[in-house]
Parts: structure tokens; C-alpha cells; sequence
């Protein structure tokens, strides 16, 4: 573990780095290296100082206000070796987007959306390398091939918004490698994207460090992605690095407790198989004294299918007009959901799972009444929407309760949590009496794990795990019987994601209560669902029990989409021949409408679409 | 980090509380009593001791302006129609503007364009021409000059708010709301108003004083109060040609609205902080 660090072959030295913001110490007495051609993955939760650790080695930290209180980062750089702490940010820029280039997690943001891609390819070019603009513009064509954009000489003259996700990111990273830089630092760079396209982006990344013999340190959350691309990690928990190996060493025998439940806590795909029904497992959690393991190993059998189901979905069409012509008539739809059909049953977990444009929200969202659909039925314990009245319509809102992918964004910032857990009371009139309405929001707090007094407090004081069980004690409030949890894991830290998991799961088994689950996280699904629905572009590919689904994939893009989700485990690399081509896009012009699928029973309850 | 920025915040905000209010009161009671204070008469004319420095005479401590009437009480008395007029006219205006603002910008569609193309149209036309047109056919009071500005200025409002709503109600928070079935009007009032009163009270700080200014010319121009009550506008109209000479009368009652704006801003920046819980200041 020492060894590594005092390396003379290496490319950048962090030693005993400690920066604060303000008084508080944000990293402390890290040190770690890298060598050329190496990958270094820092992994750590929220809050551990990783995103801190990667802005201060290109000295943007102190911009936003960091002190670094001491160490030394020592950079192998072209005039040899040099303190980074040390420089000007004069001196600095230099070293910037030349020698060291980093990417960011999201592609939309860090790109200028009002200059074409050629523009800014071009841009960084001609500062570092002095080139002409001319000639910057052919060596960004052959930067973009290098990341396989197929199209690479028309995708220099467009601008970013009229690019795909993956295909921005593709592009961040041919700017970062314009100048061939000896460090590359990515910070989260697939967090944002379709698992199909983090396959492709790993896989690039990989092959360009080959090629082009840099460091990489990669920055991120995910184990599986750690287990994909990395040669060692660096694990940090607030601020500190807990422990330090080579990748197999991490997953084969983590030495630190912290690295041990970082690891439990992480669903791996594929370890339900053989399992009829979903499992409420244990989650080990580390904090100051220790880890210990909290609650029992349980089957989730809570599905009724003797009963009529709770919520019946049929032929649903969602449409949304994007483009109009100077007469205001459509020419443009998105087609978000295409003549789906599928029944909640009560006690039942129903994941939608598939990829961005896939129309799993839109379903959501219609059956909340909160988007108005084109064609189709919806039907609550028997009754369909169209008849319902706008009483009944209004009530139905109690029945069936939403929780958002981002919890801070869903509380208002203004009001309590305690308000806002009281309104879903106040507003169907559940309660009247002021003292009642406090009692039963405690109690909703006290159920999932928050103390009475944190109704008086405002969102920002509470951290984002806290924030989604306040999201939960919400939706719980006006007793429901479907709750719609939309992507309500994705924000998430793995250790806060299996406890919340837990805590949806022990309320289905308390109430009786159905999810509709929401989610691109295959591992996730597979713990928690009844049966699984598999989404792509707005219909549905195939539709079965968790396990059919799981254990006999049978649709090519339901086998597509588990063979690109990283695995928490170095021996299984990601070995299947990338798929190239992007996430077709969902906007068809008005009358060129998508065939319509037709499925097959391949067993008992398991559809497959007809290919 | 939380605890220390929070006690900054503690600090910061009583003192803004403090000082703001502390001027304000002393304006407002003093404006409220000034005949009390001074017996002898706001409108006292003596022209023997016209245009007496200050601090010369200790009956006339802030000096006298071109007919002898004393400076000191005529600010003090001149504070009650020019803040009269620029509060509540500001009030009016906001309470018209962030009504509109917010149903516009909250029910979109054809509500939306129909108030925003009259508030272009009402933008495009210069305030002097609608003040003209407004008080050729009411007349000049103080109540139409009050009517006269909330006219002019409910605009402005009205954009800023329909702005932030289009904004805010995308958020997951006004989705969740809805999702749970909160009526409407509740989320207007109760998650809609809260969230964008920061931009709004920056704008209401900035119109009392130019309320104020406006009074003025609009008196100036034959069509605002009586122009022998005194407002501070009013006094630096008049002291405007005595520049030179007599400095004393126009920069006391400029000194009264710059002492007035301040306490407004200190205020209003102590409210906005109040009502954001997070502390962060937006704009």
C-alpha cells in the first residue's frame, strides 16, 4: 500500500493533501499516485471529499473558495516536476486542458450551448496547441472519430442541444484528449446516462488510455463501474482515505470495515437468481462504532393476484407535440407511451424498467393525472377514469401517491417538512384538528426513522437519504394504496439506497401497500419487484415475473440491457461486443407512426415481443 | 460549516433589523407629528431671513429656502406625502402585478397572452404621455397621482413574477403538490408567493424611491399634489436653481430620501432573508 505511493515512475504524486472550506476540513492527509497507463478509481459516498480531492489537483477548488492547509500535489509535467499547490493560476492554465484534462458528469451543462462542437473542439486547439483554425477543425474530425461518433465531419457543425447524451459526453471527451493530455480526471462521466451507453463510454475510455498511455483517475460511486475500469482504488469516507489496493484485492478481500459494508450494501445483479419472490435483506451499516447489521432476511411475498387488480392500464397512447408548423398544427410528436397494457395488483411491486425516451416516467405521470393521455384506459379498483368526476378524481390523489427521483427538488424549500408532510392531511381532509395533524405527522416521521422534532425543521437541514424518507412519511400520509416511486433510489448512496429499499419493503408488508417502481438500476429492480416490465420506446418488450424475466431474458434488448450493467466484480468485465449505435429517439414526424408490437406467451405470464 | 454561516446569518440579519427599522421609525413618527414638533409653522414665510445657511441661525438649524421657511421642518414635514405616496402606491402596485403575474404564469394558455400582450402594450407607452392622459381626465390629486403610478408600475411586477413562476412551477416540488391534489389556489399562495418574494421586495425597495422622485415631476409638470404642501421631491425641484447659492435646500430633503431608501433596503434585505430558510440570498 506504501509502495505505490513513493513510486518514481509516477505520474502524479498526491501527498498528505488536506483542504478545507472555511473551518471545516473537507480532505484530509490523502496520498495516492498514479503512473502513465494506469487507472486510479476514488470511491467514496457523498461527502467523502473525492469531487474536492479531483478540483484540487487542477487548483479550480480554491476558486470556489478551498484552502489547502497542506501537502503537496507533485505533477510530472513537461518542464518536469512541478508542486501544483505551489503554482499561479497564471502558471496553472497552462497546465490545464494540456496536461491535465478533466471531464464532468454532465455533458449538457459543461458544454457552451450557443457555439457549434466544432467551435469549441477548436477553441482548446488553438489556445494550447497554437493551431489554425482550419487545421483545429480537421484534427477535431479526427478527435471525434477517435471516440467513435460514426458521423464525426456533420457532428462538428452542430451544437450541443441536437446531440444525444452519450453523444455529448463522447464529445467532452475528445475535447479533454485534444491536446493528448498525460492525465485524464473523470468525475462521474456515465452517473447521467443509459447503462447501454456507459458500456460504450467505459469501453472507449479503456481503449484510449491504452492508446494514448495516460493516467486516469476516476472518480465515482459505483463499484460496478469501479470493477469495469479500474487497476486500484482509493476508497475515501469523509475526507479520509479509508483503504487502498489493487482492484482485485478490493472486491476479493476488503481489509477496512467501511470498504466491507460500502460492498454488502451494493445489489448485484443476478444474486436473486432461483428466488421466486422478492427479499427484504439485511443491510450492514458502519458509522462511528463500528458495522452492524440491521433487520431481517425476509421473502416479500405480499402479491395478491387472486384478487382484481388494483390498477388496470389499457392500450395507453401518450403523445407530445414538439414541433408545429407556422399554422400551429403538430409535425413533431414525441411518443412517449405506445398502446401499453399492464395490471397492478394489490400487495404487488410492478418495476417499469428501460432507458431514457423508454415513456416509464410518462406512465407514471398519467396514472397520477399528472399528464393527460391520447387514447387508452386507466382503471382504479374498478372504476375507470373517464368516468370518475372531479371529486373522484380529486380523491384518487389520496390513493395514490408520488415520490420523485430527487427529494430535494420535491420538498418545498420554503416550508417545514413537518408542513409538508401535513399537506397531503390537510388537503384531502383527513384531519382536522391542528394537535391530531402534529401527532400523526409524528408518527409518520418516527416510522421512517426520523424523531418528531425534525418536523420543525426545513429541507436543506437534512442530508439526501433523510430528505427521501421525509418524501416517503409524505406519500404515507394520506394512507394510500399505490405509491408510483419514481427513479426514488437513483440519488442515492448505496448504503442509504438498501435502507430505504428496506424500509419500502417493510411498509408493503405493514399495509399491503403496491408500488409502481420506476427505475434504470437492473440490481435494484431485481431485489425489490414482483414482476418486471422492460420498456423501449414508449411499448413494451417483454413483461414476466421478476425471475422469468431475470433468469430467461428473452427479448434481444432485455439481454442487451443486463449484459451492459457493470458488475461488482473485477473477474466479470464487461465482455460482450459493444452495441455502437444510440438510443433511437421517440420524436416521429405527425403520420409516420411506430409498428406496433406484437408479443408472445413464451411461459406462463412472460410476453416477449415478436422481434 | 452549517452552525458557523448560520450565526453569521443571526448577526447580520439584527442588525440589518436594527438600523432599517430604527430609520424608518424616526422618519415616519417625526413626519407623522411635524406640526407638533415645529409650532411655529412648516409654511411660515419670512423673507428677512431668506436663504440663511445652516446652522447660522438656531431658529433655523438646516438653513431657510428662497422665501425663509424653515428647511428642518419642511423635510420633516415633507416626508408625510412622499411617503405616503411612495408606499403605498408601491404596495398597490404589487398587489395588482403579483396577482396577475402569478395566475399568468401559473395557467399559461390563453389567460397568459392576453395579459402579457396588454402589458407590452402598456410598457411601450412612455409615462409621461399616460400621466398626462390620466390626469388631463381625472384631474390632479393625491389620489390619482397615487392610482397614476400604481398603473404605471403594476407592470413591472406582473413580468418579474410571471417570469419566476414559468420557472418554479416546472419544479418537482409544485409536480408534488399536484400529485397529492393540492387545490390550485393553495399552490399558489402557499408554495408559489413564498418562493418568489426575494426579486419582488428588490424591485418594491427600488420603486418607493423612485415613487418618490416621480411625485415631483409630476408636480413639476402642474400635475400632482398641491404645490404648496411640501415633498421632498417638491423641495429639490425648487432647490434646484439655487444649486449654486444655497446648497442647503435641495440636499437635505435628496438626504431625507437617501436616508428612507437605505432603511427601505435594510429591511427589505432582512425580510427576504427571514423568508428563505436556507439562507442562500438569490439576487
Amino acid at each position: 500500500m506504501k509502495e505505490s505511493s513513493s513510486d518514481a515512475s509516477s505520474l502524479i504524486r498526491v501527498e498528505n493533501l488536506t483542504v478545507a472550506f472555511g473551518a471545516e476540513k473537507v480532505v484530509e492527509d490523502l496520498s495516492f499516485s498514479v503512473r502513465s497507463g494506469q487507472t486510479l478509481a476514488i470511491v467514496g459516498e457523498s461527502g467523502s471529499g473525492k469531487s474536492v480531492t479531483s478540483l484540487s489537483i487542477l487548483r479550480l477548488a480554491d476558486i470556489s473558495g478551498a484552502h489547502y492547509l497542506g501537502g503537496r500535489i507533485l505533477f510530472e509535467s513537461t518542464k518536469g516536476e512541478q508542486d501544483l499547490l505551489a503554482l499561479s493560476q497564471q502558471e496553472m492554465r497552462a497546465i490545464r486542458g494540456k496536461e491535465i484534462a478533466m471531464i464532468f458528469q454532465e455533458p449538457m451543462t459543461s458544454l457552451n450551448p450557443v457555439f457549434t462542437i466544432g467551435d469549441q473542439i477548436a477553441e482548446v486547439l488553438q489556445l494550447h496547441e497554437g493551431m489554425a483554425r482550419k487545421e483545429a477543425l480537421a484534427e477535431g474530425v479526427k478527435l471525434l472519430k477517435m471516440v467513435r461518433l460514426a458521423d464525426a465531419e456533420s457532428i462538428i457543425g452542430r451544437y450541443p442541444h441536437q446531440l444525444s447524451g452519450g453523444m455529448r459526453q463522447r464529445v467532452m471527451i475528445a475535447m479533454a484528449l485534444a491536446c493528448r493530455p498525460k492525465l485524464l480526471i473523470a468525475d462521474e462521466p456515465t452517473t447521467a446516462l443509459d447503462v447501454t451507453i456507459q458500456a460504450q463510454i467505459l469501453a472507449i475510455l479503456r481503449d484510449l488510455k491504452d492508446s494514448l498511455d495516460m493516467g486516469i483517475i476516476f472518480i465515482t460511486h459505483d463499484m460496478g463501474v469501479v470493477a469495469e475500469m479500474a487497476d486500484d482504488v482509493v476508497v475515501m469516507r469523509k475526507g479520509h482515505k479509508v483503504e487502498e489496493q489493487p482492484v482485485e484485492a478490493i472486491f476479493t478481500n476488503p481489509q477496512h470495515l467501511y470498504t466491507q459494508t460500502l460492498l454488502s450494501a451494493v445489489p448485484k445483479l443476478g444474486a436473486m437468481n432461483g428466488e421466486d419472490f422478492p427479499k427484504r435483506l439485511p443491510v450492514s451499516v458502519y458509522d462511528e462504532a463500528g458495522a452492524h447489521t440491521e433487520g431481517e432476511l425476509r421473502v416479500q411475498n405480499t402479491a395478491n393476484y387472486e384478487a382484481a387488480p388494483l390498477v388496470r392500464v389499457e392500450d395507453l397512447v401518450v403523445r407530445f407535440n414538439v414541433k408545429k408548423n407556422f399554422l400551429g398544427r403538430p409535425t413533431h410528436r414525441v411518443h412517449a407511451v405506445e398502446e401499453i397494457s399492464l395490471d397492478i395488483y394489490p400487495g404487488e411491486t410492478l418495476a417499469l424498467v428501460g432507458e431514457s425516451g423508454s415513456g416509464k416516467s410518462t406512465i407514471g405521470r398519467t396514472i397520477q393525472q399528472l399528464q393527460e393521455s391520447q387514447a387508452g384506459n386507466i382503471t382504479f379498483n374498478g372504476k375507470r377514469f373517464a368516468d370518475m368526476g372531479r371529486g373522484e378524481k380529486r380523491a384518487l390523489r389520496q390513493k395514490i401517491q408520488y415520490i420523485f427521483q430527487d427529494p430535494y427538488a420535491s420538498l418545498d424549500p420554503r416550508k417545514t417538512v413537518g408542513f409538508s408532510i401535513a399537506e397531503p392531511i390537510r388537503t384531502h381532509g383527513i384531519l382536522h384538528d391542528q394537535e391530531l395533524i402534529e401527532k400523526r405527522v409524528s408518527e409518520l416521521l418516527d416510522r421512517v426513522g426520523l424523531s418528531a422534532s425534525h418536523g420543525r425543521r426545513y429541507p436543506h437541514e437534512f442530508s439526501g437519504g433523510q430528505r427521501q424518507r421525509i418524501c416517503i412519511a409524505r406519500a404515507l400520509a394520506s394512507d394510500p394504496e399505490l405509491i408510483i416511486a419514481d427513479e426514488a433510489l437513483s440519488a442515492l448512496d448505496v448504503s442509504v439506497q438498501a435502507q430505504i429499499i428496506n424500509l419500502f419493503m417493510d411498509l408493503q408488508e405493514e399495509r399491503g401497500l403496491s408500488y409502481l417502481f420506476i427505475s434504470h438500476d437492473m440490481a435494484v429492480v431485481e431485489q425489490i419487484s414482483h414482476r418486471v416490465a422492460v420498456l423501449y420506446l414508449g411499448q413494451i418488450v417483454e413483461f414476466g415475473s421478476r425471475r422469468q424475466v431475470f433468469e430467461n431474458p428473452t427479448h434481444s434488448y432485455t439481454q442487451n440491457l443486463l449484459a451492459a450493467v457493470p458488475i461488482a466484480d473485477p473477474h466479470q468485465r464487461i465482455m460482450m461486443a459493444i452495441n455502437e449505435a444510440d438510443i433511437p429517439s421517440p420524436i416521429r414526424a405527425v403520420g409516420n407512426e411506430p409498428a406496433r408490437l406484437s408479443h408472445r406467451e413464451v411461459a406462463p405470464g412472460h410476453l416477449v415481443a415478436n422481434q | 460549516m452549517a452552525e458557523s454561516m448560520k450565526k453569521k446569518r443571526s448577526f447580520d440579519l439584527s442588525m440589518e433589523l436594527i438600523v432599517g427599522a430604527t430609520l424608518l421609525i424616526v422618519i415616519l413618527l417625526s413626519a407623522l407629528f411635524a406640526h407638533q414638533l415645529f409650532p411655529d409653522g412648516v409654511d411660515k414665510i419670512d423673507l428677512l431671513s431668506r436663504l440663511t445657511p445652516p446652522f447660522a441661525k438656531p431658529e433655523h438649524p438646516l438653513g431657510s429656502d428662497p422665501l425663509g421657511r424653515d428647511v428642518l421642518a419642511r423635510v420633516v414635514a415633507g416626508g408625510r406625502i412622499s411617503l405616503l405616496i411612495g408606499v403605498t402606491s408601491v404596495i398597490g402596485a404589487v398587489t395588482l402585478g403579483v396577482t396577475i403575474g402569478l395566475i399568468a404564469g401559473f395557467y399559461r394558455g390563453i389567460t397568459d397572452m392576453l395579459m402579457m400582450r396588454f402589458v407590452d402594450i402598456q410598457l411601450a407607452l412612455p409615462f409621461i404621455l399616460l400621466a398626462i392622459t390620466f390626469i388631463a381626465i381625472l384631474g390632479g390629486s393625491l389620489i390619482n397621482t397615487i392610482i397614476l403610478l400604481i398603473v404605471s408600475q403594476w407592470v413591472q411586477y406582473a413580468r418579474l413574477v410571471r417570469g419566476q413562476v414559468l420557472a418554479l412551477r416546472d419544479r418537482e416540488f409544485i409536480l408534488a403538490a399536484r400529485a397529492i391534489g393540492v387545490k390550485d389556489w393553495r399552490i399558489i399562495v402557499q408554495h408559489l408567493l413564498p418562493n418568489l418574494t426575494g426579486p419582488v421586495i428588490v424591485l418594491m425597495t427600488l420603486n418607493v424611491a423612485n415613487n418618490i422622485l416621480l411625485e415631483s415631476s409630476l408636480t413639476f409638470l402642474g400635475m400632482g399634489v398641491d404645490p404648496t404642501i411640501p415633498t421632498w421631491g417638491g423641495m429639490l425641484a425648487e432647490g434646484r436653481s439655487y444649486l449654486q447659492t444655497a446648497w442647503w435646500v435641495s440636499v437635505f430633503p435628496g438626504l431625507a430620501i437617501m436616508l428612507t431608501v437605505l432603511g427601505l433596503n435594510l429591511l427589505g434585505d432582512w425580510m427576504r432573508d427571514q423568508l428563505d430558510p436556507t439562507g442562500k440570498t438569490s439576487l
